[in-house]
């Protein structure tokens, strides 16, 4: 199969995206198009006592000035976070309100308090700096442990202390009991690093009223169109669903961002029935640095105990989780069931404890960001583990594959059941392909070279297809998790398949199209994928989480179940045989042992003709799926970094990296490792470079690329990549899922790597140039020049 | 950006006339500071007084002893210029580490030195290499040109035509770029001339660039890379920020200076 599954397919959508044809949100021009400007706070915490639109009114241009007010008047609803998070004292978790525009309070720089719509962005950007805006400042905090503290200032009167819950899982008093009789605990405190998302593309809007029919439509940066009709319908109260349609054309990137439904949004739809005019806004880079969702941003304590054999008997775990100013859609599920249930690790622990506190600040809101939850539960966990077996003289390697979970399924104490999986495979094959047992030489010639040389291990697991929808709706989702797919053959034979994931740089439409390509034998290019508009793919969930594999992809083929039997039925009446005798191979129906046979769009097109079909058989040939999974897909890995450390200036250069995934089935090869590329990517970003950071008086230092450093090509190698394929015994394909892996796995393998190299255990990310060379001052490491 | 009149004068003297009679003219050559700058709303000049097109702002030819820069040249032009390779191969060199490709192909050698940012690259060259800055009236020593940070000695309307720098016998250039932005956290230009050896340090000193006065007394008897372990590199009116404080930026200092040493062999 030169075209289907596990075939190396060029991606199809790049030609409209290398060539500058691809058509984003920005590129929607309308007739009668207006811009948005944002009024924005420049303060972190501050009252709103007045609002003077007068001169922006009168400026050149200006359609409208509009404010919170006007917005709340209107009946536009508070954005909600949609999952309910119960505290360990059984109390509901504390959600601050959030309105579109602020209306008497400002809770981070950049708190948007009024719009100007004018007939040009240079014109309403102008206008919206002649908005008078007066604020009575209050003091601010931004350090989450410090929001905690008694007397800090209080964001919101619904949570008393800050504190949005105080969450548990586990059980605490066997885990104390185990870490108290535990022949060694190895103690850590974990930073995991605040990062800025940014996407390639800003976000945008263009919002379009029809007076005429009271209909809306979104363009929008989304990974989630239904998603967000379903929201800014039922909860923000734009419109109702049939009266409202969403798209999402082609979106330059998201890595969680864009799931969201945002203020701007919101506002823009309301702002185009106010005026009558279709209305634009596109985020600058500064202002994505400022309202983009953030990403991380725990601090946790952990203890880790094992006894005489090496072997772990407990881990407990106490996590402060920064939530910014609001609750953003999903944020509660990050530092819960995205990540304490991740702890296990790819270990065997029969007594884990964790406590989380989610905490207000004067931030930018904090949500899900490529990995949520599991990057900084795999940080913790590997982090944990290298620095124990230092501690206790074992080899980093060998301590894990003596915890290593061995049988599956795995059922850990955390709530998830691992269905497959071999820990001790994916770290033979990265260790081969690192030649770790030719480390050694390789740290003395470097450091002949007056280079400390290191090597550190991340053994990660993760969690995709976040399922099954009672499940999670039990644990307080407020919405179902499963994803739909129509699959409809046309009468000429082509296909056009209808999802209800979205891409946004993932290839769905090369990969989607492999997969059916490979079913019914057809020609790659007979496929086309549908995806990221409410009027044409029926429903959907969207894309994050690494579910449009597992979940997306199931769902396209279990539609593709139905069509099959209908197929077999058709060509069964026309061939004169019996349904089990027909087979579909290479793009024809056949009678199994016989000569018997038609093409493909043979049967599309008897199937359209209706002329003789079976009888009670209606026309046409276009099925629809929902797929709900059974459980959560669980991909997991060995990565193995090593590094060079130079003593002089503290820099880090990652010179080898090497990576072996079990992602289950594979369908492109050449995508995958594309995935794994731009993961490990990131999880060396946040690892060496990238660092969200604000002054005590909440104003955002990194607010531009002059202050916040993303990856370069330079400061990553080239990667070393092996796969390790155990098929996911629970989905139609096998599949586990890869986008997210490479950010999780990462941090902890470079960071691990670094302390090994320098010496010291107490790193905290980023590793930047100046924090590593005062750590080699303070141990005084020498220059091992040999 | 706020609204600005542009304007694109033939010659030096119309330039200087446009800038005196604009109610808060600024000069435009590569743009690359002032635009971004315009463009977030931090800078509104009335008038942009484009001076690209004026006869001989651009161009690198040799006199002599001296390499002579016109003040539009840009980046790239410099990095890519045999003259500049063949008579300072350390120039060449700086330039091509300046920005990314784009910005070395529009930002100009008179620009970076006018605006004196004291993390940009070529001010550490100018002072080290004791290049004189010609105007549109004047002669000015590099030595009396930088005067702190964003400060220079130009005057009201006063415009660079060109740079000229003397030959040394040798020089380096080594920059250890800020992880963000790639401007130099610290750049140490070492120059080894007829006067001796001249130090000068872009990146560090919230005075911007200067010349270092122990760096230079010990390699003028000594110029190795070992001469520069003994000497005390002061932290004292050092920049600090969220990228570097000011005791890591003296390391940086005496690293970067032994590193561009060790690289003259």
């Amino acid at each position: 199969m030169t075209e289907g599954i596990g075939a190396r397919v060029k991606r199809t959508e790049d030609r409209r995206f290398i060539t500058g044809k691809g058509k984003y949100t920005d590129d929607i021009r309308m007739e009668n198009q207006a811009y948005a400007a944002f009024v924005r706070s420049p303060h972190a915490h501050a009252k709103v006592t007045g609002i003077d639109r007068s001169a922006a009114e009168a400026m050149e241009g200006v359609v409208a000035v509009l404010d919170g007010h006007q917005l709340t008047g209107d009946g536009i609803g508070n954005i909600i976070c949609g999952w309910a998070i119960t505290s360990k004292d059984g109390s509901a978790m504390n959600m601050g309100a959030w309105s579109a525009l602020a209306t008497d309070r400002v809770r981070y720089v950049g708190d948007a308090v009024a719009v100007v719509i004018a007939d040009t962005a240079a014109q309403a950007r102008l206008a919206a700096e002649a908005v008078e805006v007066e604020y009575e400042e209050l003091p601010a905090v931004t350090n989450a442990e410090k929001a905690l503290a008694e007397g800090a200032p209080q964001l919101h009167d619904n949570a008393p202390g800050n504190l949005i819950y105080d969450w548990e899982i586990g059980e605490e008093a066997a885990t104390d009991e185990a870490l108290a009789g535990a022949a060694h605990v190895t103690e850590l405190p974990i930073v995991n690093n605040r990062v800025s998302p940014n996407a390639m593309e800003p976000r945008s809007a263009v919002a379009i009223y029809d007076e005429a029919d009271e209909h809306y439509t979104l363009y929008t940066t989304s990974q989630n169109p239904h998603v967000a009709r379903l929201v800014l319908s039922a909860f923000y109260n734009v419109a109702p669903e049939h009266k409202l349609r969403v798209v999402a054309p082609d979106v330059g990137g998201g890595f969680g961002s864009k799931i969201y439904i945002y203020p701007e949004e919101i506002t823009c739809l309301w702002a185009s029935m106010k005026t009558g005019r279709s209305v634009k806004w596109t985020s600058t880079r500064s202002e994505a640095f400022m309202t983009d969702a953030h990403g991380r941003d725990h601090v946790s304590k952990a203890r880790i105990g094992f006894d005489t054999e090496g072997k772990i008997v407990g881990l407990k775990v106490d996590t402060i989780a920064n939530f910014g100013a609001y609750m953003s859609l999903f944020s509660s599920a990050v530092p819960t069931y995205l990540y304490a249930t991740l702890l296990s690790g790819q270990y065997d622990i029969q007594n884990i404890h964790c406590n989380v506190r989610a905490v207000y600040t004067n931030t930018v809101p904090v949500d899900a960001y490529r990995g949520a939850g599991r990057p900084e539960a795999c940080y913790l966990v590997e982090r944990l583990m290298e620095t124990a077996a230092r501690e206790m003289g074992a080899d980093p390697a060998e301590l894990r594959r003596k915890n290593f979970i061995t049988e599956f399924p795995h059922q850990t104490p955390v709530i998830m059941n691992y269905d497959s999986g071999d820990f001790h495979g994916n770290l033979d094959k990265a260790m081969a392909a690192a030649d770790v047992a030719g480390f050694d030489e390789r740290r003395k010639e470097a450091a002949a070279r007056g280079k400390l040389r290191g090597l550190g291990y991340s053994c990660y697991i993760e969690a995709c297809g976040i399922a099954p929808s009672a499940a999670v709706g039990s644990l307080g989702a407020g919405v179902g998790l499963w994803e739909s797919a129509e699959v409809r053959v046309n009468p000429v034979g082509t296909i056009e398949v209808l999802t209800g994931s979205h891409s946004h740089g993932q290839g769905h439409e090369t990969t989607f199209a492999q997969v059916v390509a490979d079913r019914f034998g057809v020609p790659l290019n007979s496929v086309s994928i549908v995806h990221g508009d409410t009027d044409k793919v029926q429903f959907g969930m969207g894309t994050y989480g690494s579910r449009s594999g597992a979940v997306g992809l199931s769902a396209i083929s279990r539609a593709m179940d139905k069509v099959e039997a209908k197929v077999k039925k058709i060509a069964a009446h026309t061939l004169e045989a019996a349904e089990d005798d027909i087979v579909i191979e290479g793009g024809e129906v056949k009678v199994a042992g016989t000569d018997r046979k038609m093409a493909w769009h043979e049967v599309g097109l008897a199937a359209y003709t209706g002329h003789n079909l079976p009888p009670d058989m209606e026309p046409g040939l276009k099925e629809g799926a929902f797929y709900d999974p059974v459980n959560f897909t669980f991909p997991a890995g060995a990565y193995i970094c090593e590094v060079e450390v130079d003593p002089d200036t503290g820099v880090t250069e990652i010179v080898q990296f090497t990576a072996a995934d079990d992602f289950g089935t594979i369908i492109n090869p050449m995508i995958v490792e594309g995935q794994v590329h731009g993961g490990v990517a990131q999880g060396i970003g946040q690892a060496l470079l990238e660092n969200v950071v604000y002054d005590d008086a909440g104003q955002l230092l990194t607010g531009s690329y002059m202050d916040y450093a993303m990856p370069r090509a330079w400061d990553t190698p080239f990667y070393t990549l092996e796969h390790n394929t155990t098929v996911c015994p629970n989905n139609p394909l096998g599949l586990k899922g890869c986008g997210e892996a490479g950010a999780i796995g990462a941090p902890p393998a470079v960071i691990n790597a670094i302390t090994d190299a320098i010496g010291d255990n107490d790193l905290q990310m980023p590793a930047t140039p100046q924090k590593v060379w005062r750590m080699i001052q303070a141990t005084q490491t020498p220059i091992a020049a040999e | 950006m706020y609204p600005t009149k542009y304007h694109k004068p033939a010659s030096l003297e119309d330039a200087v006339a446009g800038l005196r009679s604009a109610e808060d003219g600024a000069l435009l050559a590569g743009g690359q500071t002032l635009l971004p700058t315009m463009k977030q709303h931090l800078a509104a000049p009335t008038d942009l007084i484009d001076i690209r097109g004026i006869d001989g702002m651009s161009g690198i030819r040799v006199e002599g002893d001296v390499l002579v820069i016109g003040a539009a040249t840009t980046h790239a032009e410099v990095a890519g210029s045999s003259d500049v390779q063949a008579a300072i191969p350390a120039l060449a060199q700086l330039a091509s580490g300046i920005g990314d490709a784009a910005v070395r192909h529009m930002g100009t050698i008179g620009g970076s030195v006018a605006n004196n940012d004291p993390v940009a690259d070529y001010p550490s060259a100018v002072l080290a290499l004791g290049a004189t800055i010609v105007t549109d009236r004047r002669e000015i020593a590099a030595e009396d040109y930088f005067q702190g940070m964003f400060m220079t000695a130009l005057e009201e309307a006063e415009i660079i035509r060109e740079l000229r720098f003397p030959k040394p016998r040798r020089a380096a250039y080594a920059k250890f770029p800020n992880p963000a932005s790639r401007y130099a956290l610290v750049g140490v230009f070492v120059a080894d001339t007829a006067a001796g050896a001249c130090v000068a340090v872009t990146g560090a000193s919230e005075s911007g660039v200067f010349r270092h006065e122990g760096l230079e007394a010990a390699l003028s008897g000594d110029f190795s890379a070992d001469a520069v372990d003994g000497v005390e590199i002061s932290s004292e009116g050092f920049m600090s920020d969220i990228h570097a404080d000011a005791d890591y930026r003296a390391n940086l200092v005496r690293v970067m200076a032994r590193r561009a040493v060790a690289a003259l062999g």
